[in-house]
């Protein structure tokens, strides 16, 4: 083959290629344009498999969203049910604390009324015997 | 000062309507563009549309901070690019699953093939050479066929490619030329 047929047959490929490429162009300028002014659910050839998976969308969207608000639902179950069982084991608690001051100012109160009474109740001092035994015994003349 | 605070105010409310316009008209522009970019690359419809659509949501809430350094194309076209490759990093498996499910072959584009003035025999040709090229870009990696499709499908210039893709411009002729040797290879496989 001689240079002039090499330069030749380059050039014819490269020709053929830049046709090709043009082509490819055309052709894909010309699928997108049909494909995006077509309205979407008159495709009749694709229409089906998209209408299929619409609708395991949407089915798979409402399952998601059973399991969403049954979840939200028992999760606002156990919460309510946790502020519940708190609010009870703060009640007790506060009942006990309740009980303890109670009992503590009973206590208090008893102690003093012990005190109160001892000291009522003390003996007269030793200093001042003598006189009480005079006035014993003035009362028993 | 209330009568300064309302005119801000009215100030703030027009330019918030200017802003809205300005993306409305980007979004009618530029949406088929890049429907047709993220169609090509993933080869599935819904995909397509789902990612074009997060796309312009994208680039509505950052409209803001768009300052017009490089053409709203090139930077739509950039958040396109980073959403299909986010796609394939987060969720690798479902998108293959996704993909090998919806996705159609690629050479199903050359049936779009405007058959314009050719002959029976040369439209045939055209179209299996339309397969063939499909066939060789479905056979990429990622980077070269983002490469491929933005020189080839939507006529960018090597320096945009490269500030979409956020490349080089020595990166992107690399995989541009790695590209187009897969395709000369698979079109030369067919003589």
């Amino acid at each position: 083959m001689s240079f002039e047929d090499q330069v030749n047959g380059v050039g014819q490929e490269l020709d053929e290629l830049a046709e090709a490429l043009q082509d490819f162009r055309l052709s894909v300028h010309g699928w997108s344009e049909a494909v995006y002014s077509r309205p979407r659910s008159s495709q009749s050839g694709t229409a089906v498999a998209p209408a299929r998976r619409r609708s395991w969308r949407l089915a798979a969207g409402w399952a998601l969203g059973c399991v969403l608000v049954a979840g939200s639902l028992s999760g606002g179950g156990l919460y309510e049910h946790r502020q519940q069982q708190m609010r009870i084991a703060a009640e007790r608690v506060a009942e006990q604390q309740r009980l303890a001051a109670q009992e503590m100012a009973r206590q208090e109160e008893e102690d003093l009324l012990a005190k109160v009474d001892s000291d009522v109740s003390r003996q007269v001092p030793s200093a001042m015997e003598p006189l009480a035994q005079l006035m014993t015994g003035d009362v028993s003349q | 000062m209330a009568a300064g605070t309302a005119l801000e105010a009215i100030n703030m409310a027009t330019a918030e309507e200017i802003a809205a316009e300005e993306f409305s008209a980007v979004v009618i522009k530029h949406r088929p563009q890049i429907f047709r970019f993220l169609l090509s690359s993933t080869r599935d419809v819904d995909l397509a549309e789902t990612l074009t659509q997060e796309c312009f949501l994208k680039a509505h809430r950052n409209w803001a901070s768009f300052r017009g350094e490089s053409s709203a194309m090139t930077w739509l076209m950039r958040i396109a690019i980073n959403l299909q490759k986010d796609h394939w990093r987060n969720r690798r498996m479902q998108f293959w699953r996704h993909t090998q499910s919806h996705a159609v072959d690629m050479d199903e584009a050359s049936e779009w093939l405007p058959s314009g003035e050719r002959s029976a025999e040369q439209k045939l040709l055209a179209r299996e050479r339309v397969g063939q090229v499909a066939k060789a870009v479905e056979r990429l990696s990622e980077r070269q066929r983002t490469v491929f499709l933005l020189r080839y499908v939507e006529e960018m210039e090597l320096s945009e490619i490269a500030r979409t893709a956020g490349l080089n411009e020595g990166t992107v002729k690399a995989h541009l030329s790695r590209a187009l040797g897969r395709v000369r290879a698979e079109l030369g496989g067919r003589r």
